[in-house]
């Protein structure tokens, strides 16, 4: 990225899956220091500090709460809210504030607790409340029924199938496997997915993301700040993001997103390709989310998204390993936290300490995150050396 | 403890030509004379010209299913799974989220590209929301 080099220096997820007895303020205090313990620093050396609200426990100024609770003072506070985008969105406005001196450490901790904090019926509510209040939420379709839309258009335009669909879970499944951390690690078979109960056609249960509790936390500096601490930094190397509409009754296209454009301005942004990258860590709440954004960044042709899972490709060992943590269909999926644990396992991943799912010699990979229903796409580049 | 209720709609000064055509059985359409063109939702502006030339104009009802998809359990217990909630283009452009009626979630003729018209059902007395047959 132009200007200040920054880099993650701390990264760190609480336990995740079913967390009965904790908040999700408790959650994102807990992942804040963890983060902090793992970057080698204290929380007074914090004075930048950025959080998502919370579906279960929503906190009217959520950032300056979770100041408070940790008794910490920083020069600049802000709670930002991109649904699932926002974990991947707010690395920009990190940096930025890093690079204008508006901030020199920031953590960025985010945790919800969608399992164990609220009912189904809460849940379910509050998530449908997504939908436009006019025209859109009186039909009744749940978040599921949204991302079902674009499933549908995909397969009438390209002939996809929900065979091909299946086999994000089916890889999902073979990376959690390995990660003792992940929610959900036993192994899956398209069939399996196909004899799960339809949710909203074509997507049936094993098609959608886990609802879990947890929490994750990422720690920032500037890369002249970072030689002095305990690990290998991971630098920020390129960004994009793209917006394209909100309500999906309102989305131009059903079938290509906005991360042709996130992902064309990270590229840009990185001096990389595609083909470059050793993994990627793609938003997955559910299967055809990955297929249509392995086509809209690149790594495959239009309409090949089918054929490129069906490959292997996204598997463990695969020519792109893809959600190498088990991403939220398997690992967790606290809501719009979701896929800040795909930010600390590419950490992991650059720092090869991932263990028995470590990408073998793993020096550059792409985080993707979407929020909204395919509305709000963020993009970001990640590697071990800079220019 | 109270039933939950379907989620109704609340006009506004700007939408309520469009709430009131359904409760008069006519399906209307925000339209921009300087663009000639057709605009869903309604809005303040035209959101291609920008400019504040809008009237409402009675549309077909007819359209075709842009997609759509069968809700297995229903947002709440006002709502009786299965249903089927559809993107609608309408003839004239403007596309709309809406319900498939009067279809089994199994009916062959449920598809992609489907014919679909409108018609009106009454929530209450002071509300119609548009729904579509397959034609």
């Amino acid at each position: 990225m132009r200007g200040v080099q920054v880099s993650i220096v701390g990264a760190a997820d609480t336990e995740v899956g079913v967390l009965p007895g904790r908040s999700p303020t408790e959650l994102c205090v807990e992942a804040a220091l963890l983060a902090l313990a793992d970057a080698g620093l204290d929380k007074a050396d914090v004075d930048g500090l950025i959080t998502c609200n919370s579906f279960a426990e929503p906190i009217m100024y959520h950032a300056e709460a979770i100041a408070e609770y940790l008794q910490i003072f920083p020069s600049m506070c802000m709670t930002v809210n991109t649904g699932g985008g926002t974990t991947v969105s707010v690395l920009q406005h990190a940096a930025a504030a890093i690079a204008s001196g508006a901030a020199t450490t920031i953590v960025i901790s985010k945790a919800d607790s969608l399992r164990s904090f609220m009912s189904r019926e809460q849940a379910m509510l509050s998530q449908a409340s997504t939908g436009h209040p006019q025209y859109e939420q009186p039909y009744g379709p749940s978040v599921p029924a949204y991302y079902a839309l674009i499933a549908q258009a995909h397969m009438a335009e390209y002939g996809t199938t929900a065979e091909q669909y299946a086999e994000a879970a089916v890889s999902a499944r073979l990376h959690a496997q390995r990660n003792p951390a992940a929610q959900m690690r036993d192994l899956v078979t398209v069939e399996d997915v196909l004899a799960s109960r339809l949710i909203a056609d074509p997507l049936r249960l094993l098609d959608c993301s886990l609802v879990s509790d947890g929490g994750s936390a990422l720690v920032l500096t500037a890369a002249e700040r970072a030689q002095d601490l305990p690990h290998d930094p991971v630098y920020l190397l390129g960004f994009g993001e793209g917006h394209s509409h909100e309500h999906i009754s309102q989305a131009a296209s059903l079938t290509t997103s906005a991360a042709v454009d996130s992902g064309r301005r990270a590229f840009a942004q990185a001096g990389v390709m595609p083909q470059q990258m050793d993994f990627a860590q793609i938003y997955d709440c559910f299967t055809p989310t990955v297929l249509i954004q392995l086509e809209d960044l690149g790594f495959c042709s239009k309409g090949e998204g089918g054929a490129f899972l069906q490959s292997g490709a996204t598997r463990p060992g695969g020519d792109l390993p893809v959600n190498t943590h088990g991403g939220m269909l398997a690992h967790c999926h606290p809501g719009n936290p979701g896929s800040m644990f795909a930010l600390t396992e590419a950490v992991w991943q650059l720092r090869h300490c991932a263990g028995e799912r470590q990408v073998p010699g793993a020096e550059v990979g792409l985080v993707h995150a979407q929020g909204g229903i395919m509305s709000s796409h963020a993009t970001v580049i990640l590697g071990r050396e800079h220019d | 403890m109270t039933e939950p209720s379907r989620i109704l709609p609340r006009p506004t000064r700007v939408s309520e030509p469009y709430w009131q055509g359904c409760l008069d059985g006519e399906l209307r359409m925000q339209f921009c004379t300087a663009c000639e063109a057709y605009q869903f939702y309604p809005r303040v502006a035209c959101s291609a010209c920008g400019g504040s030339s809008l009237d409402w104009r009675r549309v077909s009802g007819n359209g075709r299913i842009a997609s759509f998809t069968v809700v297995r359990r229903g947002v709440s217990s006002a709502y009786e799974a299965p249903y089927i909630v559809a993107l609608i283009d309408l003839e004239e452009g403007p596309r709309l989220m809406s319900h498939v009626v009067a279809a089994e979630p199994d009916d062959s003729r449920l598809c992609v590209g489907a014919e679909v018209v409108v018609e009106f059902q009454e929530w209450g007395d002071e509300v119609a929301v548009p729904v579509f047959r397959l034609a």
